[in-house]
C-alpha cells in the first residue's frame, strides 16, 4: 500500500498544489490520503497519471458543498480540487457563449456575464463551480425554460483517467461534428474523468421578471394550476411548488421573463389562469428554489428527488403524503412540478429506519420499486441525494435505474481501472 | 455536403426511394421466393452472407418486408447525399421494434453490417447502406403511440414523419419544435441519428434538447429503454449521447419527445441590404439588443437571384443581402421586439423592410428562401451544398474570404443561405459539370471553405452530420485523444462496429474485449412475437 506521504510527493512532481487531507476533505465519510490542487489542464493531466501510474483512486471536487452527497466512494485516495482553476477563459458576447475553467464560480461567472446584459441559465449557490455543476446535473427553477447543464452545455475539456486530455463539441451553438462527450459528462458525478473546462451557451438577461403566486388548500387544484401554467403560451420560465408540511397548503409560483411590457401584461393573465387570489411580485416568493438540489443552504436531513411526467404530480403528491403518514415521517415538498421534477425533505431528526421505510414505499406507490424492466419506460424515479449516514446504511440512494447495462459498458471504456470515484453512481459504479 | 443537383440520376434516385417506401409491398417477397425456389429445386446457390439471412429475415418480416431484387434494391443505394451511392446488400422493412431486435440479431449472429434508415434524407450519407450488409429501413414503423399534453410529451415510432408530431398534436395547443427544411418528409428517428435542427433551432434548440427518452436495440439486438421520459432520469446521459450519433450506436424503435406550447404570435421581417455586412451588422445589434429571434436567416444576392428566377419570390430588387427575421412567443413581447428589430435593421442600413403577420403572407416571404437550395439548379448545371458553422461575430469576415476564394477559381461560384442567427452557413458552390475539372475545383472551393470555418473556431457540420461524407475533415477538427475518447462510447454500444461502420470516425478503433453471444432468449422471441429461426 502507497502511503499518503508517497502519493503527495508523486503529485506534487506535476506541479499541482498537493496538501495533506483534513477533516473538511472527507467525501461521505471516506478520508483521501492528499488533496491535489492543479492549476492548470496540464497539471490537472499530470495528476490523473501519477494516480493511475499508483493505481490511486480520484474523486473530483468542486466547491465542496455537494461532495458528500451520493454514496461513499468505495475509496478515495486523492481528491482533485479544481477550485484554482477559475479563469473564464473567453466570453464572446456577441455569440452569447462562454469558456471557462472548471473552478470558476457561478458568482463570478454571473458578475463578468452580466455586466453585459447576460446570464448562464444555470442556478445553484454562488460558490458553486462550473464544473460541479455539470458533475452534479444540479439545476432551479430554471430548468422547465432552458433546460440543466446538458442543454446548455456546447464544448468540454476532460482528463480521462488515463492522464489523456479530450475535447468535445466546441465553441459554436450549432454543432453537429462527432460524438458530443459533454451528454456523458454531465450528471456523471466525477464517475468517468476530471472535467477541465466547459463551454456554455448563453441568454440574455431579461428586461423584467415577475413572479406571480397563489396557495392552494388541495393538491389537486394546485396541480391544475401548475399544468395549466406550464402549458400555456404565456411562456412561463419556472412553474414551482412548496408544501413546507403534509396537509399543508401548497403554493405556486409561475415565474415570466421578457420585455417589460410582455411581462407586465403576462403576469395579469397568469394571475387570472392562477385564480385562488393570485399576486404578483417582482420579487422571489421566500420559498423560491430553497429546497432543491440547486439551493444555497446546506441540507441536513434527508434529500430525495422525485421525478415524474408532469401529469402525474396530483398522484405524486397524494403518495408523498400517504407514504409519510405510514412511515410515521413528515416530508416536505417542493420544486419545479412543472418540469416534473421535485426535492422531498425529511427533517435529520426523522428515525433512520422510518426514513428507510419512506424511501421504499415511496418507490412502490409511483411504480418505481421494481427491479426495472429494460423493456419498460420507467416515467420517473426516486433517488435519495443526500441523508445521514445512518439512512445510507439501509437504502440504496439509486434506486432502479434504466440503462444500467450499457451504463458500466461506458464506465468500463472510460475508466477500465475503476479508480474514478469508485462506487458513487448509479447501480454501485 | 456534395449533393450535386440538379441530376437526373440523382433525382430519379431520390424519387425511386420515396416511391419504394409507399409502394414496397408489391415485388419485395419475389427475390426470397426465388431464392427459397432455388433451394427446392438442389440448385447450386453460391450464397453471400447477406443472401444467406433472406430465410430469416422474411420468417421476421414477411415476403413483404424483405427487399432482395437487384433492381429494387437500387432505390436505396444513397441517401440525400447522391454523391456516395452503394446497393445494399439486402433491405428489411420491419414493423416492430421487435422484428428490428430479431433483424439485429441475425445479422450480428452472422456477422453482417447493418445501417439504419429512415426516410433517406440525410444529407451526409449517414444512411449510406453497405453492398456486404443489410439496409433496415424504418419507414414503416409509423404510429403515433402516444400524446400526453398534459405532461406535454408523446412517443412516436421512428418512422413517424416530423410535420406529422406537430400536426398530430396541434389540437392539444402544441408542437414538435426542431424542423429541418426536409420536416415534410424527414423521419423522427432519423432526426435522432442526426440531432437534426432547422431555421428555428436559434431559439427552440435542437433534437436533443427535445428528446427525452428512446427505445433503441442495441447492436447486439437487444431492446432497452434509454432515459425515462422524465428530463432528469437517474445514472448517465444515454439518450443525450445517443441522439446525434448517426446511427452508430443502435436504431431508435420509440422516441419520447416534448411538445412545445404553439407561440402567441408569430411576425416576420424581410429586410434588404446592400451588402451582406451591412445584414451582418444588423444581425450582431439584434442579438446585442438581447433579443432572441426564433430564426434570422441571410441569402446574398446570388442566392436570391435564383430563388427569384425559380419562385418569384419578389424579394425587394437589387439588394445584395436579405435578412429574414422570424420572432415568435406571446403577443406583447414579439410586438416589442418586431420594433425594436426593425429599428435596428434600418439603423444598419435596410432599404425596404416588410412585416407579416399572418401565415399566407409569412409564407411568402419564407418561399424564397425555402427553394433556395433546389432553386440554385435555375442558374447553375450542377452545385455542393456544404454545411459549416463560424461563431457568428465572424460571419462577416468569412463570407469575405469565400468570396475571394472562389473568385479565384475559374468557373465556380459561391451563392451564400444561411442560419445567420448561429452561424451555420450553408454555401453552394456552383459549377458546370459538363466541363472538364470543374467539380474537383468546386470540391476543393468547398473543402477550404471548411478549413475557413475550423479556422475561425466554428465546426465543420452545423447540422447535416459527419456521415462517409466529412469523416476525414474529423481530424482538422480534432486531434488523435479526442477521437479516441468518442470512440469509448461507440465501443460501450457497438464493440464489433457492425452498426453503421465507417460512417463518423476517419478510421475504427478496436475496442479491446467484444462481449460474447447473448444468453437469454431474445425477448421478442421468448414472448413469441417472432420466431427466429
Amino acid at each position: 500500500m502507497t502511503t499518503g506521504a508517497e502519493v503527495a510527493v508523486a503529485l506534487a512532481g506535476t506541479g499541482a498544489v498537493v496538501g495533506e487531507a483534513g477533516p473538511g476533505d472527507t467525501v461521505a465519510g471516506v478520508v483521501p490520503a492528499c488533496v491535489a490542487y492543479p492549476g492548470t489542464v496540464d497539471q490537472a493531466a499530470g495528476v490523473m497519471s501519477a494516480a493511475a501510474a499508483l493505481g490511486m483512486t480520484v474523486v473530483p471536487r468542486g466547491s465542496g458543498r455537494t461532495i458528500s452527497w451520493g454514496p461513499p466512494p468505495a475509496r478515495c485516495d486523492v481528491v482533485a480540487d479544481m477550485t484554482r482553476m477559475d479563469r473564464i477563459l473567453e466570453h464572446a458576447a456577441g455569440d452569447l457563449v462562454v469558456r471557462a475553467e472548471a473552478g470558476v464560480t457561478l458568482g463570478q461567472l454571473g458578475e463578468v456575464l452580466a455586466a453585459k446584459g447576460q446570464r448562464l441559465a444555470l442556478e445553484g449557490p454562488a460558490a458553486a463551480t462550473v464544473g460541479g455543476v455539470v458533475a452534479t446535473g444540479a439545476a432551479g427553477p430554471l430548468r422547465l425554460r432552458y433546460g440543466t447543464a446538458r442543454d446548455l452545455l456546447i464544448g468540454i475539456t476532460v482528463v480521462r483517467p488515463d492522464g489523456r486530455v479530450a475535447h468535445s463539441g466546441g465553441k459554436v451553438v450549432k454543432n453537429v461534428a462527432g460524438y458530443d462527450i459533454g451528454k456523458l459528462f454531465a450528471g456523471s458525478r466525477g464517475t468517468l474523468g476530471l472535467i477541465t473546462e466547459a463551454t456554455f451557451r448563453l441568454h440574455p438577461l431579461a428586461a423584467l421578471t415577475a413572479y406571480v403566486t397563489s396557495d392552494y388548500d388541495d393538491a389537486a387544484a394546485a396541480a391544475a394550476a401548475v399544468a395549466t401554467a406550464a402549458a400555456s403560451p404565456l411562456q412561463a420560465s419556472a412553474a414551482e411548488i412548496d408544501r413546507p408540511a403534509p396537509g399543508a397548503p401548497v403554493r405556486v409560483g409561475v415565474l415570466l421573463e421578457g420585455t417589460a411590457s410582455g411581462v407586465s401584461e403576462r403576469a395579469d393573465r397568469m394571475t387570472e389562469v392562477l385564480g385562488h387570489g393570485a399576486q404578483t411580485s417582482l420579487l422571489a416568493p421566500q420559498w423560491w428554489a430553497q429546497r432543491g438540489e440547486a439551493a444555497a443552504g446546506p441540507v441536513g436531513g434527508t434529500l430525495i428527488r422525485v421525478t415524474f411526467w408532469a401529469a402525474e404530480l396530483r398522484r405524486v403528491l397524494d403518495a408523498i403524503d400517504a407514504v409519510g403518514a405510514d412511515a410515521g415521517v413528515a416530508p416536505a415538498v417542493g420544486g419545479s412540478a412543472g418540469a416534473g421534477v421535485l426535492q422531498v425533505s425529511l427533517d435529520a431528526g426523522e428515525d433512520p429506519d422510518q426514513v428507510a421505510v419512506f424511501v421504499r414505499a415511496l418507490r412502490a406507490a409511483t411504480g418505481h420499486g421494481g427491479a426495472g424492466d429494460p423493456a419498460a419506460l420507467a416515467r420517473g424515479s426516486v433517488v435519495v441525494l443526500t441523508a445521514p449516514a445512518p439512512v445510507r446504511a439501509s437504502v440504496d440512494m439509486w434506486g432502479p435505474v434504466p440503462a444500467l447495462a450499457l451504463m458500466r459498458a461506458v464506465k468500463r471504456q472510460f475508466d477500465p481501472g475503476n479508480t474514478m470515484a469508485p462506487g458513487r453512481f448509479a447501480g454501485g459504479i | 455536403m456534395a449533393a450535386r443537383r440538379p441530376d437526373p440520376a440523382a433525382r430519379a434516385g431520390r424519387g425511386r426511394a420515396a416511391r419504394g417506401g409507399a409502394a414496397d409491398g408489391r415485388p419485395a417477397g419475389g427475390q426470397a421466393a426465388g431464392a427459397a425456389g432455388a433451394v427446392a429445386a438442389g440448385l447450386p446457390v453460391a450464397e453471400s452472407p447477406t443472401a444467406a439471412l433472406i430465410p430469416v429475415m422474411t420468417q421476421i418480416c414477411g415476403a413483404a418486408g424483405v427487399v432482395s431484387d437487384p433492381r429494387d434494391l437500387a432505390t436505396y443505394e444513397c441517401d440525400g447525399l447522391t454523391s456516395h451511392r452503394t446497393a445494399p446488400g439486402l433491405v428489411v422493412l420491419p414493423q416492430t421494434a421487435g422484428q428490428v431486435a430479431a433483424v439485429v440479431r441475425a445479422c450480428a449472429g452472422a456477422g453482417v453490417p447493418f445501417v439504419a434508415r429512415g426516410s433517406g434524407t440525410g444529407l451526409s450519407g449517414g444512411a449510406l447502406p453497405r453492398s456486404d450488409g443489410v439496409l433496415i429501413v424504418t419507414s414503416r414503423m409509423r404510429k403515433i403511440l402516444e400524446i400526453d399534453p398534459v405532461s406535454r410529451r408523446a412517443i412516436v415510432e421512428p418512422g413517424v414523419t416530423n410535420l406529422s408530431v406537430s400536426k398530430a398534436v396541434e389540437p392539444f395547443g402544441f408542437f414538435y419544435a426542431p424542423d429541418p427544411s426536409s420536416q415534410v418528409i424527414c423521419s423522427v428517428g432519423g432526426n435522432v441519428a442526426e440531432n437534426s435542427g432547422g431555421a428555428h433551432c436559434l431559439k427552440h434548440g435542437f433534437t436533443v434538447h427535445h428528446v427525452t427518452g428512446l427505445e433503441i436495440v442495441t447492436p447486439d439486438g437487444e431492446l432497452v429503454w434509454l432515459g425515462d421520459g422524465t428530463s432528469a432520469a437517474p445514472g448517465y446521459d444515454l439518450v443525450g449521447a445517443f441522439t446525434g450519433s448517426e446511427g452508430t450506436l443502435g436504431i431508435a424503435t420509440k422516441i419520447v419527445v416534448k411538445l412545445t406550447p404553439l407561440p402567441e404570435a408569430v411576425t416576420c421581417l424581410l429586410a434588404a441590404f446592400d451588402s451582406t455586412s451591412a445584414g451582418g451588422t444588423a444581425v450582431s445589434s439584434i442579438i446585442a439588443a438581447g433579443i432572441v429571434p426564433a430564426a434570422i436567416e441571410m441569402m446574398d444576392a446570388l442566392a436570391i437571384e435564383a430563388a427569384e428566377a425559380a419562385v418569384q419570390c419578389n424579394y425587394p430588387a437589387g439588394a445584395g443581402a436579405v435578412l429574414i427575421v422570424e420572432l415568435d412567443g406571446p403577443a406583447a413581447d414579439v410586438e416589442t421586439d418586431r420594433a425594436a428589430v426593425r429599428e435596428l435593421c434600418e439603423q444598419a442600413g435596410a432599404g425596404e423592410i416588410r412585416v407579416a403577420d399572418d401565415p399566407a403572407e409569412r409564407a411568402r416571404i419564407w418561399a424564397g428562401r425555402k427553394s433556395a437550395f433546389a432553386a440554385v439548379g435555375r442558374i447553375s448545371p450542377a452545385y455542393i451544398v456544404q454545411d459549416g458553422v463560424v461563431p457568428r461575430t465572424a460571419l462577416s469576415r468569412v463570407l469575405a474570404r469565400i468570396s475571394e476564394l472562389s473568385a479565384g477559381v475559374d468557373g465556380v461560384r459561391v451563392a451564400n443561405v444561411f442560419h445567420a442567427g448561429d452561424g451555420n452557413l450553408h454555401p453552394l458552390v456552383l459549377f458546370d459539370d459538363s466541363i472538364a475539372g470543374a467539380g474537383e475545383a468546386a470540391e476543393e472551393v468547398s473543402g477550404q471553405i471548411l478549413d475557413l470555418c475550423i479556422k475561425a473556431g466554428g465546426s465543420i457540420t452545423g447540422e447535416h452530420g459527419v456521415g462517409v461524407d466529412k469523416s476525414r475533415y474529423m481530424t482538422k477538427m480534432f486531434g488523435e485523444d479526442d477521437l479516441d475518447t468518442m470512440q469509448l462510447l461507440r465501443c460501450a454500444f457497438n464493440p464489433r462496429n457492425l452498426c453503421n461502420p465507417g460512417k463518423v470516425f476517419p478510421t475504427p478503433r478496436l475496442c479491446g474485449e467484444v462481449p460474447g453471444v447473448r444468453r437469454a432468449p431474445h425477448p421478442a422471441a421468448a414472448a413469441g412475437e417472432v420466431d427466429l429461426f
